[in-house]
């Protein structure tokens, strides 16, 4: 990933700042720029997420993409946020631990290591609320 | 609209072919396809040719021009134009092939699907193949394309009744299929236990849950079905072509473990074709993984949600079952170079059609379907196709 690329959308990765539609009220992250809902009637602002949420699927990736290899065995999930949207994100727990419905928060970590420009990547990933 | 009938098809084998070039796999695929036809080059008026990433794999864009002037075409300055739409680029070019006929706008028109996968290292397709999902909000956080298919997994094993080896006896029958098609990357059949003891990838996927890296070609020509008996004795007339689209990343859909868009493609194929999930004689599915063979059978209708493992384990996709599936071998089994997938798709079905798939030939096939998905659900091209 481009340097531009990443540094773009540190806002959003470091600080969960998503969306969300003044008209309908519904929230978006990753962030929207346009409601599906009231298209043209849209009205949509910034929005901070509280960082809560809960696991809707997993899985625990054995075999990664070269800038995660060496994080490998880890929990990847769909995790649903209180306010709605839904979004990807890795779980910091043991594999054994996740599960369907666990509760989760946001904490701040680093992502992966670009090898090449050997950037390292921070965002946000969830781990389980005690 | 003009009827649209299949005149030709060919296709190269498919696998780690590292003998051919690029170039070389869509050359013969196109050959066989005109010999098929009994139809020399100059009369084909325009090209459609899939293809998900030459620039990653092979470091070339601009396809469509690459493949006209290498089938001999660039004096005769046809139009040729490549569709892209991950691995559902053959099954979209297909579609444009097919619109084209349709409309009047041509009348010969090669539609064409090759990917060129192995020239680069396994870690490099991997994540080229990832940019079929959400490369921003997936991919960056670790997502891989197996992974997600597993979550689908995961999510349907949670509310579904699937066991594990339910999941694993979709391999083991495409496989079964593979052995018995001469162009399939495996030819050989397997057990349960080779699936439940491959490596892990993503759980609850392994290995032989998991379809190939492959190259591959594959060309079928189309032609309006009132002049189709000047080039073949058995046109295969197109009933229906359809195509939908859904959100890029699996997180955004309505259903995790239903394909909207394949409910949404099936439903317009039928709906065109008047036709309904009974009268299809055999399809081919995207089984890009296990799971997306299980998913794809509910969404298309031929079983209810929920109930694909037992119905695969009680024999009903094989070869002699209720609705035979992926009788190629799938893309388990025959291989899956992205951009040419939907193509053999068709090319499955069209050798079903005309009584000529040997050993795994459905008796008395008269109506076959194929359904090629990008991404993780984003496209889905449905085609039904039928003797006359
Ligand atoms: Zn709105």
């Amino acid at each position: 990933m481009s340097v531009a690329r990443f540094w773009r959308k540190i806002p959003q990765r470091y600080n969960l700042i998503g969306t969300k539609c003044e008209t309908c009220g519904r929230h978006f992250f990753p962030p929207r720029t346009f409601c599906p809902d009231c298209r043209r009637n849209g009205k949509i602002v910034d929005h901070k997420f509280a960082g809560k949420g809960t696991v809707v699927t997993y899985t625990i990736i054995h075999a990664a993409n070269e800038q995660f290899e060496a994080l490998t065995p880890y929990v990847l999930a769909i995790i649903q946020l209180d306010e709605g949207p839904r979004m990807t994100t890795q779980i910091v727990c043991r594999p054994d631990e996740v599960k369907i419905g666990m509760r989760v928060k946001s904490v701040f970590r680093r992502i992966a290591t670009d090898g090449e420009s050997g950037i390292i990547h921070y965002g946000t990933k969830f781990m389980p609320v005690e | 609209m003009r009827d649209v009938a299949v005149i030709g098809v060919g296709c190269t084998t498919f696998g780690e072919k590292w003998e051919s070039s690029f170039r070389d796999l869509f050359v013969e695929a196109g050959a066989i396809a005109l010999e098929d036809a009994q139809l020399s080059g100059e009369k084909i008026d325009a090209m459609y040719v899939g293809n998900m990433s030459a620039g990653r794999f092979i470091d070339q864009e601009h396809i469509g021009a690459l493949i006209a002037d290498y089938a001999g075409m660039a004096t005769r300055h046809i139009p040729s134009t490549r569709v892209e739409a991950a691995c559902a680029s053959g099954g979209l070019a297909f579609r444009q092939a097919v619109i084209a006929v349709a409309s009047g706008m041509e009348d010969i028109v090669v539609a064409a699907g090759v990917e060129k996968m192995t020239d680069v290292e396994p870690g490099a397709s991997t994540d080229t193949l990832t940019g079929a999902a959400d490369r921003e909000w997936e991919g960056f956080v670790g997502a891989t394309f197996p992974g997600l298919y597993a979550m689908i997994a995961t999510d349907y094993m949670h509310r579904y009744p699937l066991t594990r080896e339910q999941l694993a006896q979709v391999a083991v029958k495409n496989h079964y299929n593979g052995a018995r098609n001469p162009i399939a990357q495996y030819q050989q059949e397997i057990t349960l236990d080779t699936v439940l003891r491959s490596t892990m990838v993503a759980e609850p996927l392994r290995l032989f849950d998991c379809s190939p890296i492959t190259d591959g070609a594959a060309a079928v020509i189309v032609a309006p079905l009132d002049r189709a008996r000047e080039f073949t004795d058995t046109p295969i007339k197109v009933l229906a072509s359809a195509q939908a689209s859904d959100t890029i990343a699996l997180h955004d859909r309505r259903d995790i473990s239903t394909l909207d868009a394949t409910v949404a493609a099936g439903k317009r194929a039928f709906k065109i074709a008047r036709l309904s999930h009974k009268d299809i004689d055999m399809v081919e599915v995207h089984d890009c993984f296990t799971i997306a063979e299980i998913c794809a059978i509910e969404d298309l209708g031929f079983c209810r949600k929920g109930e694909a493992g037992k119905f695969t384990a009680d024999g009903e996709t094989a070869l002699g079952g209720k609705i035979p599936v992926n009788t190629s071998g799938g893309l388990k089994a025959c291989g899956h170079p992205v951009g040419a997938t939907g193509i053999k798709q068709v090319c499955e079905i069209v050798q079903q059609l005309r009584n000529d798939a040997g050993k795994r030939q459905i008796d008395g096939a008269k109506i076959g379907m194929t359904h090629n998905v990008g991404g993780t659900g984003a496209t889905v091209a449905v085609h039904i196709l039928g003797r006359v």
